[in-house]
């Protein structure tokens, strides 16, 4: 019977859509898995984390629970729901019980538009390994992880605590500010691919040959600087910042809620990866290959589409933790210089550049290929060289020093000079 | 510049940013992939102990498993830090032996006095640190304890062999 059910509702074309029985199964499917693998993703990224920022710092990290430490995760899941909860007395308990709820949905439905692997012919129809590929793409995203800065500020608000007050106002402050350099930064983006479906994107990527990394780099420096913001990790935690607000918004939190601003923090993380591997990285494309991308593929190829998706995440994970072992964090008028000094005006100025060269390009009469990715890469290599030197010497940001005197300056070269001939001798 | 920041005077040519963060980058992942970590696996590796290492109490004992002390006193005359508890007793013979011979290991010093002064060779500081249990009363060691310890007792200071060597 389940042969004649299943044969019922196959259609014989594989790159067709599904009937509608097959498509919500397949949506279930795509569901439970991609819940799973995200939620363990999650719970390994704090295993991850702890044991990377170890190894920085000559450490060993927590390899007690299970083989290297690999139950740690269940380990703390448990200990986290046995915890006493605390419920500070002048709080605002509505809000105080809803604000890790709304820190951590956003980060979730963010993942309803990203797709993770190449559609998938399947005896029913095409599969496509997306949730919804929404038309709005990654304007959706934007506005759905920007939503996630209620949750912080609705937390230092309802804790009646001024360190929390103080880390959800700085939060606030700081994802503003860093959502216009963010959405700027898209707008190369749309201008090179024409749309903003992130699929769309991806296969705009495969079509240039060229990631969008190489041809869009600046925008893709601004992008992936200003996911570091929204997410609130180093440098840009100052909504935690543990030496001056306790830690920030969840000063007064205890137990899963708490655990819960974790979950929300790595989730958003894993988000923001999942963003920058898909428009700037070429998202789910296997590189170096094109069989991938004439339209439904095989299981195989959609299982390698995926593996190569994860790994790009996997990377940019990494990339998160490996600078928050690094880097100190920024002061609090630095980074907002950053955001609106910097950023915001080589944002803008990098849209005009991409404007009239891809009008030009387009009017040389240039196809939509690897000669017209190399040459955004070759321009965007000139900008990005001159954007570092200027941005890495003489200039300060929002500085702690003063300009200097002639003379002084004398003085503090010869000290630097007589600094560098001992050091280069060697130690004594 | 805002308010309230300490200016320190510094030539705006010696600042980095790029190269500063990219070096520090380069210096962590050298860290990360090349590590020399010096942690001690606590439970299953152990760093060597001194022979001279003075911790846990041992009574060692005659060859028909008695204890060697004669309960004359000494020890509990030179502990500085009142640790331990003596009741001398004497059997028909006229032998002493110590009816009570209690060391708190909480009060304890491990100045190794009571292993110095000690006549008999009886009382002795051992090779030992893994003391633990779940009640305060716990710590302090009877006769019986003392005796049925096991591991290597201190070896005493040796004018000839000041290092232990």
């Amino acid at each position: 019977m389940i042969p004649a059910i299943l044969a019922s509702v196959q259609i014989p074309d594989p790159q067709g859509d599904p009937a509608f029985g097959p498509w919500f199964v397949a949506t279930l499917v795509k569901m439970i898995a991609l819940f799973s693998v995200w939620m363990v993703g999650v719970a390994y990224m704090t295993l991850a984390e702890r044991r990377i920022s170890a190894w920085i710092q000559d450490r060993r990290g927590p390899n007690r629970v299970g083989p290297h430490g690999l139950l740690q995760p269940i380990a703390d899941g448990v200990k986290n729901f046995m915890k006493e909860e605390t419920l500070p007395p002048y709080a605002n308990r509505a809000i105080f019980f809803l604000a890790p709820m709304l820190s951590f949905l956003p980060a979730m439905m963010a993942w309803a538009v990203i797709p993770f692997g190449a559609s998938w012919a399947s005896r029913w129809g095409r599969i496509d390994m997306v949730f919804a590929d929404l038309p709005i793409g990654f304007l959706f995203v934007l506005a759905i992880t920007s939503l996630g800065v209620y949750g912080i500020v609705l937390a230092g608000w309802a804790s009646n605590n001024k360190y929390a007050l103080l880390g959800g106002l700085r939060s606030s402050a700081q994802m503003v500010s860093y959502e216009i350099s963010m959405g700027l930064s898209l707008i190369p983006v749309l201008l090179l691919t024409g749309n903003v479906t992130l699929s769309q994107v991806v296969n705009s990527q495969a079509t240039l040959h060229v990631w969008n990394a190489l041809s869009l780099g600046v925008a893709c420096f601004i992008f992936i600087i200003a996911s570091f913001a929204e997410t609130n990790r180093l440098p840009f935690d100052l909504p935690e910042a543990e030496s001056e607000l306790i830690t920030g918004y969840h000063t007064e939190y205890s137990a899963m809620k708490f655990s819960l601003f974790f979950i929300a923090e790595y989730a958003n993380m894993i988000t923001a990866s999942a963003m920058i591997a898909t428009i700037f990285f070429g998202g789910w494309d296997i590189p170096f290959t094109a069989a991938d991308n004439a339209g439904a593929v095989s299981f195989p190829m959609v299982l390698l589409s995926m593996l190569i998706f994860a790994l790009k995440v996997a990377f940019f994970l990494f990339l998160f933790i490996w600078v928050r072992w690094t880097l100190p964090r920024f002061r609090y008028d630095q980074l907002m210089s950053l955001g609106w000094k910097v950023f915001l005006p080589v944002a803008l100025a990098y849209i005009v550049v991409i404007a009239a060269l891809v009008l030009a390009l387009d009017a040389a009469g240039i196809e939509r290929g690897l000669v017209y990715g190399l040459i955004l890469f070759g321009v965007n290599v000139v900008l990005l060289v001159g954007l570092f030197v200027l941005l890495d010497r003489g200039r300060l940001i929002s500085p702690s020093s003063a300009p200097v005197v002639g003379a002084r300056l004398a003085i503090l070269r010869r000290l630097a000079a007589e600094r560098a001939r001992l050091s280069a001798m060697g130690p004594r | 510049m805002a308010i309230g920041i300490k200016v320190l005077d510094r030539p705006i040519e010696e600042t980095s940013y790029v190269r500063a963060t990219l070096s520090g980058m380069g210096h962590t992942l050298r860290h990360l992939v090349r590590p020399h970590k010096v942690t001690t696996q606590y439970p299953e590796e152990r760093e060597p102990l001194s022979r001279r290492w003075r911790g846990t109490h041992r009574m060692l004992t005659t060859e028909d498993g008695r204890a060697k002390c004669v309960a004359c006193g000494l020890c509990p005359t030179v502990c500085p830090a009142n640790c331990i508890k003596l009741v001398p007793g004497e059997d028909e013979q006229g032998n002493r032996y110590p009816l009570v011979f209690e060391i708190d290991e909480f009060r304890c010093i491990f100045c190794g006095y009571c292993q110095e002064v000690c006549p008999e060779q009886a009382i002795h500081l051992g090779r030992h640190y893994e003391n633990s249990e779940y009640s305060r009363e716990g710590f302090v060691y009877d006769l019986e304890r003392l005796t049925a310890q096991t591991h290597p007792v201190c070896e005493m200071w040796d004018p000839a062999d000041p290092r232990g060597e």
